[in-house]
């Protein structure tokens, strides 16, 4: 086993989640699963704030990267709100979950 | 009694905020509190302007808590310029939605008032922002308010692109926090000014760089990234299109020229701002052929912004090489903003009374219209000749500046780029004005009486006209930008 401290392994778990949210963001045409992608992104990006406050883990964490991830949660929410009034519109009116140009 | 300078700083933000809350519980008088709240923040950016110009880059420090856990604001040269740029463009649109969104369309001007003054606040939150964390935050207020406002017309392909422009719009906030979380592991403050001042070239930072710069292309729209603009910007309601196309995507770009002037300047000898400038090539040639092709002169202007955004990137390089005039430089490319925000808005505009007089915008329909609505073609043609950059619009001025840069860089290929776009500009501007200008009898045309609600028609023509007369004012813009504006030098310095 590679000898990985605490701080450096949740910045990686933060990298990949990043990465499958934007795969997942890319991949999939359904609104739901994009949505869903997108905030498997910010908690990707959430976790490395939060590994960057644990530091080297010596001494007490930095507050500073709690508050902006707080911030950055309820961003997250309003734009998820919004956009999923937005793919409940699109269904409504085009009858479908996808947006036309990702359909085969 | 004359206010501090700094209490302008918190005014610009709060007073459009406070539009908008009005506007929103008093739906009925949306259209009256929404035009006194346009006009007193325009007098209350004029007021910053003047405060700056007088006294120097000023610096609020918001409820007194200071770096680095609270929020400063910051006023300086390139801030005021463009929260002025957005004050003007701002307040034509403002009369021309009064006009706009009449009686008949109740439903839509409750939202159009309390989301545009949403916009507006968060625009110049923006530009006024000192951390990079408070920029996320303000880039994402200001997508959320621009995605609402494209899905204002409801009609199926407005509302799908309203949901396109809401994913890549997310995706490249997330990329550009990313980048943030990065540049805090690395540097652990957030202030602009603390970053630029340890900020080297490791490979964290370059990492947190390539992530902000791909996250904010994703929003300005830049070649290849562009395929949600055209769609979007072209759906969207007349004022809507407007705002979007000489506002909105500026806001993204503001941010990634302060950046790499900035906190990225160490990175400015490595290959990365070649790769923007190429890109930028490739936006100015795919956007101008794509708008020569377009059937509809809403989507003809559309892409012309993907064309003309081309041009912001393109001398990135010499902005970051030491040995250019960098402040030149920049000067060019600020000059080149705010000259397209002036032509694009009132091309839009005028595309929008041309849709509500003739019931579409193809081009087909527009022959001989010259005659019928003669402000409303002529903010187009001079709007046109401003993105075309014929002397002594302002778009000629700022092509000017950029070439002369280019010139004294020795960049031979941008000088022909440059001058390319000019002529492939030319050519689908033309495709909008020939046929407008064309003399044919009454029947032929396909509207015999268009009719254009005079805030709607003067509108478009009030910043039109200022598309051209700018091009004689240039000189005390630049001074402007000269307050305080930071450029760091790269490299070893």
């Amino acid at each position: 086993m590679i000898d990985l401290d605490t701080g450096t392994f949740y910045m990686l778990v933060g990298t990949v989640l990043f990465g499958i949210g934007f795969y997942g963001l890319i991949a999939y045409p359904h609104l739901l699963r994009k949505i869903l992608a997108m905030n498997i992104m910010g908690i990707g990006v959430f976790m490395i704030f939060i590994a960057a406050a644990y530091g080297s883990g010596e001494g007490d964490p930095d507050p500073v990267p709690h508050a902006l991830v707080i911030t950055g949660i309820v961003v997250a929410v309003c734009a998820t709100g919004l956009a999923l009034s937005l793919a409940v519109q699109v269904q409504a009116l085009t009858g479908s979950p996808k947006l036309d140009a990702d359909k085969e | 009694m004359i206010l501090e300078s700094e209490i302008w700083l918190a005014l610009v933000v709060l007073l459009p905020l406070a539009g908008a809350i009005l506007t929103f519980m008093a739906p009925r008088y949306a259209p009256q509190i929404g035009t006194v709240s346009g006009v007193i923040v325009f007098g209350a950016v004029v007021a910053l302007t003047l405060a700056v110009v007088e006294s120097d880059a000023t610096r609020l420090t918001v409820g007194g808590w200071g770096a680095p856990l609270g929020i400063d604001l910051v006023a300086d040269g390139l801030s005021t310029l463009m929260l002025l740029m957005t004050a003007v463009v701002g307040l034509a649109i403002t009369a021309y939605a009064v006009g706009y969104f009449g009686e008949s369309s109740a439903h839509k001007r409750a939202y159009f008032w309390p989301l545009w003054l949403f916009l507006w606040a968060s625009m110049n939150a923006l530009f006024l922002s000192g951390d990079v964390f408070n920029l996320y935050v303000t880039l994402e207020l200001l997508s959320l308010a621009a995605v609402a406002l494209t899905a204002l017309v409801g009609q199926p392909a407005a509302v799908q692109a309203a949901m396109r422009y809401m994913l890549v719009g997310l995706a490249g906030s997330l990329m550009y926090l990313m980048g943030v979380a990065f540049l805090y592991a690395e540097i652990g403050v957030l202030d602009i000014m603390a970053l630029a001042s340890v900020s080297e070239a490791t490979p964290p930072v370059f990492v947190s760089a390539a992530l902000i710069t791909a996250g904010l292309m994703m929003k300005t729209a830049l070649f290849p990234l562009h395929f949600w603009l055209p769609p979007a910007h072209a759906n969207a309601a007349a004022p809507v299109s407007a705002l979007l196309s000489a506002l909105v995507v500026k806001g993204s770009f503001y941010i990634l020229l302060r950046l790499w002037l900035t906190v990225f300047a160490p990175l400015g000898d490595t290959f990365a701002p070649y790769v923007l400038s190429a890109l930028g090539i490739g936006a100015i040639i795919w956007g101008s052929i794509q708008a020569l092709r377009q059937p509809s002169i809403k989507l003809l202007v559309a892409y012309s912004t993907v064309a003309q955004l081309g041009y912001l990137f393109l001398l990135i390089p010499l902005l970051m090489d030491d040995g250019a005039d960098r402040q030149a430089v920049l000067s060019g490319i600020v000059y080149f903003m705010i000259a397209h925000a002036m032509a694009k808005s009132a091309a839009f505009l005028s595309a929008g009374n041309i849709l509500h007089a003739l019931g579409n915008d193809r081009i087909t329909s527009i022959i001989g219209m010259s005659r019928k609505m003669p402000l409303t073609i002529t903010a187009f043609a001079l709007a046109g000749i401003s993105l075309v950059a014929l002397p002594p619009s302002a778009g000629f001025i700022a092509k000017w500046l950029l070439l002369n840069e280019a010139i004294d860089g020795g960049q031979w290929l941008l000088v022909v780029v440059i001058i390319a776009g000019g002529l492939l500009a030319a050519g689908y501007v033309m495709r909008v004005v020939g046929p407008a200008f064309r003399q044919v009898a009454d029947d032929q045309l396909a509207v015999a009486n268009p009719v254009v609600p005079a805030s709607m028609a003067w509108s478009a023509l009030g910043l039109a006209i200022l598309a051209i007369v700018l091009g004689f004012t240039g000189v005390y813009l630049l001074d402007v930008l000269d307050i305080g504006v930071v450029i760091l030098t790269g490299g070893e310095a």
